[in-house]
């Protein structure tokens, strides 16, 4: 059918430029060249290495096939390339504008997707994405239409969903991992339901904040929390800076008072000692003994002695004689001299 | 050359003409119905591939066979508590009696406002008969203990119902009433639940308090400690210093005694002897050469010098 319409175009081409015998001669091994080379561009594809290429006849499903070149009916089997290699992206609550080392975001906020309820009816911010791949091309292009905005849409259910089951604190600090985990087995076990075709590898949080306006107060927890720490660590450390000198003082003074009580004991057992000994000596001769001490100590004394003045026992009223300042001048050097 | 060569490519039209008529392709994702004369003929075609039918007076409706989409209009609805909220949904729907779509609804724009109504209206009923924690929690999970804050854990509510029971009875309404109309829900969710701004601000305004309540706990947690360790310091430091000067003095005590006891026992024998000695040793050790001595001479020392020979 094809082949007729295009030999009767051919021909009135001819008609048109018969004048020219030259382009005559020429022009029908051109065009049926043409036509070939056009039918073989119709015929072979290529499928790049990431791809795989769906084949359908007449709309029917009838192959798929693998990277590299292939061949196709023409005009009866069409192609659809799917890039089923691929790892895809979706971002929730924010935009990538420009991947790069420095990556860029885009600076309008996404509220409506990233604002949810958690379970306590709390508010949270939370920003994720989804990596995914097409991993059943066949469904992924011919059972669910629309499948992107589909899946956005399951995402944004399946996230509120495992959120609203948690304490706003869980969401903010420890739950994360948690609940990356609970969205992604979720979502999994959604996009099989939907017929999707495709298997979500992994879901990742990010940004997770309190919303704005409450934002200085969570702040301000933080900051509490380190005033705490603080305020105790700084009592420790004063506890430290005292009680172990005070114990080393405390044993200082016991040992001391050990001290003490050697000195004392050895002494006093010295001195029993040595009266014990001479008393065993006095014993024997105490009249003389006595004498002799008594003015051994005299002749000792009375050398060392500054003034001496002898009395006789009878002379009385002498003492008004001497100057009270010498008197005193002795007192108090002998008080200072002590 | 002329009027052969249009009347040949006259045929060849006409043929292609009729030759079109008389197929279709239907591709994988598509159903088809063919009316004739606009009531319906035959079963629908579901097969992919090429199919024929009579030319001019058959045409053949195209119907998408894949699971397709409803979105819903965000919608404010009140809670059986009397909380406006925000709710946003989707569902997943396809057309399931081609035949019956096709005289109810026509088409797919008809489809998504009969949706329209049947599903926001049985949203907004069943949201209407629960508190609104039912439509935000699914299940009666226990919040993982935080390790810091004793007190900073809220407990949840417990729940009667949860949000997947009232999703599912919104499902199995909404689908009782499209089956009717050869459309088969497949899937219900709520998409989005905020709470409208009115309601907001208060939710913020308690966010902060209970913050700022948290926050006033971990200051007076961390004064009551610090003056906690400050009490325990002093009294440590008072026992410490208290226990040193009590067995120091015991022992000095214990000293005191053993030395008097020692000496006792010693100067016991000759109570006169010692003092005898021990002046003369204080005599030795109190001389002082600035001194002034006054002896008399009824002293034992000085009586020779009195009497003379």
């Amino acid at each position: 059918m094809n082949r007729t319409v295009f030999e009767d175009r051919i021909h009135i081409d001819l008609d048109r430029f018969s004048e020219y015998a030259y382009l005559r001669k020429y022009l029908r091994p051109a065009v049926i060249l043409l036509v070939f080379l056009i039918l073989a561009f119709m015929t072979v594809y290529q499928v790049q290495p990431e791809e795989v290429g769906v084949v359908t006849r007449l709309g029917r499903f009838v192959r798929i096939s693998e990277p590299g070149l292939s061949f196709k009916i023409p005009i009866l089997e069409a192609v659809q390339k799917v890039p089923v290699q691929r790892q895809l992206k979706q971002e929730f609550g924010f935009r990538t504008e420009e991947a790069a080392v420095q990556t860029r975001y885009s600076p309008n906020a996404f509220p409506e997707e990233s604002i949810m309820l958690t379970g306590d009816l709390n508010v949270a911010v939370v920003e994720w994405i989804v990596q995914y791949r097409v991993s059943d091309p066949y469904r992924y292009l011919f059972k669910v239409r629309n499948v992107e905005e589909t899946f956005r849409s399951m995402n944004e259910a399946v996230m509120r969903e495992v959120v609203g089951d948690r304490t706003v604190t869980e969401v903010l600090t420890v739950g994360r991992q948690d609940i990356e985990t609970a969205v992604q087995e979720k979502l999994q076990h959604l996009a099989k339901q939907y017929d999707t075709g495709i298997t979500v590898d992994q879901v990742v949080l990010q940004d997770v904040n309190p919303p704005d306006p409450v934002k200085p107060s969570w702040d301000a927890v933080n900051q509490a929390q380190q005033q705490r720490d603080r305020l105790i660590n700084e009592a420790r450390a004063e506890y430290n800076q005292v009680v172990p000198r005070a114990s080393g003082e405390a044993e200082q003074a016991v040992l001391q008072a050990e001290g003490y009580s050697l000195d004392r004991v050895n002494r006093s057992q010295g001195d029993a000692a040595r009266f014990k000994s001479l008393y065993d000596a006095y014993r024997r001769a105490p009249q003389v003994t006595r004498q002799r001490m008594y003015l051994e100590t005299m002749q000792r004394v009375l050398p060392k002695t500054g003034g001496k003045i002898y009395l006789d026992k009878d002379a009385k009223g002498i003492i008004p004689l001497f100057t009270l300042e010498a008197l005193q001048g002795r007192a108090t050097s002998k008080e200072a001299s002590q | 050359m002329s009027t052969k060569t249009f009347f040949r490519l006259g045929v060849i039209f006409v043929v292609l003409l009729l030759l079109s008529g008389t197929t279709y392709v239907v591709n994988e994702a598509e159903q088809v119905i063919v009316t004739q004369l606009g009531e319906p003929v035959g079963k629908p075609v579901m097969t992919p591939g090429l199919h024929f039918k009579l030319p001019l007076v058959q045409k053949a409706n195209y119907f998408d066979k894949r699971f397709l989409e409803w979105d819903g209009d965000p919608n404010q609805v009140p809670t059986k508590d009397k909380r406006f909220i925000w709710v946003d949904t989707y569902a997943r729907w396809r057309i399931s009696d081609p035949l019956k779509f096709f005289q109810r609804l026509r088409d797919e724009r008809g489809a998504q406002s009969r949706l329209d109504d049947i599903v926001d209206g049985e949203t907004r009923s069943a949201v209407a008969r629960h508190d609104l924690v039912e439509v935000v929690r699914t299940s009666n999970r226990e919040a993982a203990p935080i390790e810091t804050g004793s007190e900073e854990e809220t407990v949840l509510e417990k729940i009667q119902t949860g949000r997947q029971v009232i999703v599912d009875e919104i499902l199995k309404r909404a689908s009782a009433r499209a089956a009717d109309l050869g459309i088969e829900l497949m899937d219900f969710r709520l998409k989005r639940i905020n709470y409208v701004e009115e309601v907001q601000k208060d939710v913020f305004a308690r966010m902060i308090a209970e913050r700022n309540r948290v926050a006033q706990r971990y200051r007076s947690e961390g004064e009551g400690e610090a003056a906690r360790i400050r009490g325990e310091r002093e009294r440590d430091l008072q026992r410490i210093q208290s226990e040193a000067y009590r067995t120091a003095q015991g022992l000095r005590g214990k000293a005191d005694a053993e030395a008097t006891n020692i000496y006792a026992e010693a100067y016991g024998r000759d109570a006169d002897f010692y003092a005898f000695t021990k002046s003369m040793e204080t005599y030795e050790l109190t001389a002082d050469p600035k001194g002034m001595l006054i002896l008399t001479t009824d002293s034992d020392f000085l009586k020779y010098l009195k009497r003379s020979p």
